[in-house]
């Protein structure tokens, strides 16, 4: 198999078997978290100032006072990396026509410079807090393979999306087969693994500051 | 056979000046991208070596790559590329035709170390029955040609990599020079792949004169591509460059951005993933190339081309349409609707096995 005939994969049967196998982990896992519910809660609701699931959607998004101090590489490095991946995601041009095939919807894009830098930020800052999770004890002994295996497959299309555009290592054709694979691969993965945040993040704050609100505790 | 003249003699017969000939060689080694001190040695190699023979073979093609080299970019130029070889065999160009034409060949054959030219590709399916001349299936011809042949140039996409009659479904079993090789079904020689649907001009006879001059195969790509025309994508040499930067797009053919000349990534354009010169070297005497005429690049100099999916649809859209995705979302629905019914049929069996632990129980 050629470069071309890689390209040519990807492109479409992978995709295919990547965007199959990504609706029906999302949809599946959906179905199923949503409709477990919980036990009523009898008990009177107390309420508290400033206590709602919204409030902990935004609250959450804090740090606590003092933590930032504590441990300034999981907050700034985390929103560097969530950020730059946003506008990487969804602010390049070619990626902004993937989606616009894909559902039909487009918007203006930044200009590949700008999205450039914003590639170098988000490797940087994922560099940086993987190291972290090797380096501080309790992180590394929280940490999984799960752990390292979503990193990865975070990493690997920034990386290879940024050596592709700037023609490093490999032929480009060769680095866009490889970046659109491991994509592919992260759209495979995502529904299974702790990915899936993507998903159930703020459901899942505002059903904890829900639960909180209706105790009187404003989290 | 008579010793062949050397190209300065045949030149000199000719009433072509020294000058002009320097004029040529200083144009080719521009192209070429050598520096311009190589000129005269260009003009030394080529008017010492005696005329090369060219046995150039057609097989499925279009004759597209023949009128691209009769178009090489001035007459001068392309006068002197037909004096400067030997041109035994070649289908459309030579005067003879049947028995006669045949006969060149076997004639060129007889010497050695001859150069080969092919365009067009090489059906192998059936026994190769798909295409003959003179009652000799291509595949026979290209083996008996090769054995004694210096080197392989395979002119165009189709012999370089099979082009357009090994498209998909490739009812032929059509494949590229190279390929053959590769599989062993012919003589393995030296092989510099010029593909193009058709080559520019220009470029084929420059990988002619680099051949001629140098005597030996110029620096090649992966692909087996000459690197000085073939090194760089039409994306990067693209004049339409900044307007992909800066996130400037034609949507259609027609619209605001189309007149501004935006790129043309949206429209399908190719060029990031196509390696070839006409950004550069252009077509019709520099005149412009596909995408100046506002048309996206189209990929063939590239392998599998036609197999790429549209030629309007951009490079990051999906080739194909997603044929799974509608189903694959209703089987994860009924997946995940299975599995609610199940953790409910799982809770409310643990409900009813729950027994109300009594002081009884605990003190145990």
């Amino acid at each position: 198999m050629n470069e071309m005939e890689l390209l040519n994969w990807v492109r479409g049967p992978g995709l295919n078997i990547a965007v199959a196998v990504f609706l029906l982990g999302t949809i599946w896992r959906l179905f199923e978290i949503y409709s477990l519910g919980r036990k009523q809660d009898l008990s009177a609701p107390r309420n508290a100032a400033g206590a709602s699931g919204w409030h902990t959607v935004v609250r959450r998004s804090m740090p606590p006072p003092g933590m930032l101090k504590r441990s300034p590489v999981s907050y700034i490095g985390g929103y560097a990396f969530h950020i730059g991946l946003a506008i990487v995601v969804f602010l390049f041009a070619p990626h902004i026509v993937l989606i616009e095939n894909l559902i039909g919807l487009s918007w203006p894009a930044l200009p590949s410079q700008v999205v450039d830098l914003a590639a170098v930020v988000t490797m940087a800052a994922m560099v940086l807090v993987l190291v972290d999770r090797i380096n501080k004890p309790v992180k590394r002994f929280l940490s999984t393979f799960e752990d390292y295996f979503t990193w990865a497959v975070t990493f690997l299309p920034v990386l290879t999306g940024y050596l592709a555009v700037q023609h490093l290592l490999l032929p480009y054709t060769t680095m866009l087969a490889l970046h659109i694979l491991s994509v592919e691969i992260l759209l495979v993965v995502l529904p299974f693994t702790k990915l899936f945040h993507v998903f159930t993040l703020f459901a899942s704050r505002w059903y904890n500051g829900n639960a909180n609100a209706h105790k009187g505790v404003p989290v | 056979m008579n010793r062949r003249p050397t190209i300065a003699e045949q030149l000199a017969r000719q009433g072509i000046s020294r000058r002009a000939f320097l004029k040529f060689c200083a144009a080719t080694a521009s192209l070429m991208a050598l520096p311009p001190g190589m000129a005269p040695a260009i003009a030394e190699a080529l008017g010492k070596i005696r005329r090369p023979s060219v046995i150039w073979l057609s097989f499925q093609e279009c004759t597209g790559c023949t009128e691209s080299l009769t178009r090489s970019h001035s007459p001068t130029v392309e006068s002197l590329i037909f004096d400067m070889i030997s041109l035994d065999y070649h289908h459309t160009l030579q005067a003879a035709s049947g028995e006669a034409a045949e006969h060149a060949r076997e004639e060129a054959m007889k010497e050695p170390g001859y150069l080969v030219l092919v365009d067009g590709s090489i059906p192998i399916k059936d026994g190769g029955i798909y295409s003959t001349i003179a009652g000799i299936s291509n595949l026979q011809m290209l083996k008996d040609t090769v054995e004694n042949a210096a080197a392989v140039v395979s002119i165009g996409t189709c012999a370089a990599f099979g082009g357009i009659p090994m498209a998909n479904p490739n009812p032929t079993g059509a494949a590229g020079v190279q390929a053959l090789m590769d599989q062993g079904l012919i003589a393995r020689k030296p092989v510099i792949n010029v593909p193009g649907c058709p080559p520019i001009p220009a470029v084929i006879t420059g990988v002619l004169a680099h051949y001629l001059t140098f005597g030996a195969i110029p620096p090649l790509d992966a692909l087996g591509r000459p690197l000085n025309f073939y090194g760089d994508s039409i994306h990067d040499r693209c004049y339409r460059r900044p307007f992909y930067d800066q996130g400037k797009f034609a949507k259609t053919f027609d619209d605001e951005g189309a007149r501004k000349g935006w790129c043309l990534f949206e429209l399908g354009c190719k060029g990031p993933t196509t390696h070839n010169a006409c950004a550069t070297t252009k077509w019709n005497d520099g005149t412009s190339f596909p995408i100046e005429s506002g048309h996206g690049c189209i990929g063939c100099s590239e392998p599998n081309f036609w197999d790429a999916g549209s030629f309007y649809k951009a490079l990051s859209a999906p080739a194909d349409p997603l044929s799974f995705a509608a189903g694959a979302a209703v089987a994860g629905a009924a997946v995940g609707v299975g599995m609610s019914f199940m953790n409910r049929a799982k809770k409310s069996s643990a409900k009813a096995a729950h027994e109300t632990a009594t002081l009884k129980d605990l003190e145990k």
